[in-house]
């Protein structure tokens, strides 16, 4: 049976990941980090962007209003940096609310320039140093080392089982959120808005709230990063950040949560791997990239797009 | 014909009503000034020559568009300025011309989309996967499952949509739309592109939904389909109402044959 396969598959996949530290110097497990965090970046874009088909290309602006949101709070009111995580969710969701509200019911390609600006407004703010507490285009540094149970979260190997325990908390919740009535009005949403508002979907309510929830996702994966770099800056979310989360949803498969988890490894891994050839490595990897794209546009690791063997289980319970 | 309009528009059962109706695109007057009422339980059927102003007469009572004058009532409640999803949770549900499906969906899957509204659960309740939900998504899978298979599709539940035959995809979107549990529903050329043995079957099957107490409101050019499934017609001309009654009468009209029937027999 396929299903039984997926798990064996995940579960040696979830077993040699843990086992990396073990194996991988610091700089290595450092790369691994940073996939990690793309990673947790790009499944909350994965339900914007690859579940409910909504073009957002301004995730980054998001995942700048949890970072700075955790370091204000941490340097100013010295809040410790992990009891932030939930504050830095939430700031960024109603952000999202607010921006995305006016702006939700426009179709695909203007919503995407709209969420570009709304990424060079956030970014631009934080340069200007806005109320006087982003700190300008130098940041904000001193950013306390995040503790856990009184251990002090410090090494890379550290934070390599504090990031990659929230991405598997994350798979877990997406997973099943993905089959339940919320995940299936997003891929309605999808599908054909106008087919879903007239089976009486409030479509409306469904793309503000998977942005909101989204937005969230981006803004604790902020967190992670404040705390990891311990000083944030402008230039940590710039457009080409959103680009790059852009891309690990298209290439890997769009709404496809292993496709989603093999492109952060590629779109961030490969770089690290082939930086000997310094100047040539981009050009690579955009060749990549376009051939890819061309040879195969539905990803990498493709979703089946619908709940199908999941709801038969469900429907065999009802019985025929 | 006048005095029966107004019999009609007055008629104290009137599930839907239409009052002076009026839309307009820019210089265009889709609809003018039309008025008609769908009694609770009727098969009412809606034809005119293409370009009538039919399918937007539609989408006004769906809320797709919003009428420019005119009022539209439904079960004694006014619909102009209700979003779409709430009109469709007042009751009505409805299925399109041009067949709009979930394409990438399964069988099951669409039917339920009918059923969302009155499931709970939101993004908590999903990530959880608490009992509550599970208890629901299982309700609700038995009740998209009865509606497939009310209309014959009950054996191919797990089918993605776009792999079903033309004429499975208009029965699916009936089931989906029947999964609202609507008191009207509301065909958009339900025969449409079908051979002559689906289209036998859909007449069979939207007297079964009448018998479940449904009422019906049809657009269709089969006018076997129409003169047997529908006891009141009502005609429509650039966007204006010319006739209304029983097959009968409409048939005889001399200004439905003339703008109508007339045509369509030679094509």
């Amino acid at each position: 049976m396929k299903p039984r396969f997926d798990w064996i598959g995940a579960g040696l996949f979830a077993a040699l990941l843990a086992a990396a530290p073990l194996f991988l110097n610091a700089y290595q497990v450092d790369v691994l980090n940073s996939i990690g965090l793309y990673a947790l970046l790009a499944l909350g874009l994965n339900l914007i962007l690859g579940e409910a088909g909504l073009f957002n290309m301004g995730h980054a602006a998001f995942y700048a209003m949890g970072a700075y949101t955790a370091a204000i709070l941490n340097t100013r009111y010295q809040i410790p940096i992990l009891w932030t995580l939930p504050l830095s969710g939430l700031v960024a969701g109603v952000f999202a609310l607010v921006v995305a509200r006016p702006v939700v019911h426009l179709r695909g390609d203007y919503l995407l320039i709209v969420t570009i600006g709304v990424g060079e407004i956030v970014r631009i703010a934080l340069v200007n140093d806005v109320f006087g507490i982003t700190g300008g285009a130098n940041g904000i540094f001193g950013i306390s080392r995040p503790k856990l149970f009184g251990y002090v979260i410090r090494r890379p190997e550290d934070f390599f089982y504090l990031i990659w325990g929230f991405v598997a908390l994350t798979i877990f919740l997406f997973l099943r959120l993905k089959r339940s009535r919320f995940g299936r009005a997003l891929n309605y949403l999808r599908e054909d808005e106008v087919a879903a508002e007239g089976s009486g979907i409030n479509t409306a309510y469904y793309k503000l709230a998977v942005f909101g929830l989204g937005a969230a996702w981006a803004g604790m994966a902020g967190t992670l990063f404040a705390a990891k770099m311990t000083i944030i800056s402008p230039e940590s979310f710039s457009f080409w950040e959103s680009v790059v989360l852009f891309m690990i949803v298209i290439l890997g498969g769009a709404g496809s949560i292993p496709g989603v988890l093999l492109a952060a490894f590629l779109v961030v891994g490969l770089p690290e791997v082939f930086r000997e050839f310094a100047g040539a490595r981009m050009l690579v990897f955009g060749l990549v990239m376009m051939v890819m794209m061309v040879v195969r546009p539905q990803g990498l690791w493709p979703a089946r797009g619908h709940q199908g063997l999941w709801l038969s289980g469900l429907a065999r319970a009802v019985g025929r | 014909m006048s005095a029966a309009d107004g019999v009609v528009v007055q008629a104290e059962a009137a599930l839907l009503t239409l009052h002076e109706v009026t839309k307009t695109f820019g210089g265009l007057t889709a609809v003018n000034g039309v008025s008609f009422a769908v009694e609770e339980g009727a098969v009412v059927g809606l034809i005119g020559p293409n370009g009538a102003g039919k399918t937007t007469v539609f989408n006004l009572i769906t809320g797709n568009y919003q009428p420019n004058q005119g009022d539209i009532h439904f079960a004694g409640q006014r619909l102009n300025g209700l979003p779409t999803h709430r009109i469709i949770m007042r009751g009505i549900a409805r299925t399109f011309q041009n067949i709009r499906l979930f394409q990438q969906l399964t069988v099951l899957e669409n039917a339920l989309a009918g059923c969302h509204y009155r499931m709970s659960g939101g993004i908590l309740a999903g990530m959880l996967w608490l009992p509550t939900q599970r208890r629901v998504e299982k309700q609700a899978v038995e009740r998209a499952m009865q509606e497939l298979s009310f209309v014959g599709l009950g054996q191919q539940t797990l089918t993605v949509a776009k792999n079903l035959s033309y004429g499975d995809q208009r029965r699916l979107e009936i089931a989906r739309a029947l999964s609202t549990q609507p008191r009207l529903l509301i065909l958009d050329e339900p025969a449409g592109g079908m051979n002559e043995q689906e289209t036998e079957a859909l007449i069979g099957l939207i007297e079964q939904i009448r018998v479940r107490g449904i009422t019906i409101l049809l657009i269709e050019h089969d006018m076997r389909l129409v003169m047997r499934a529908c006891e009141k017609l009502v005609v429509l001309e650039h966007g204006g109402k010319i006739a209304e009654g029983s097959p009968e009468q409409v048939r005889a009209d001399p200004r439905v044959i003339e703008a109508y029937l007339g045509t369509e027999d030679e094509v």
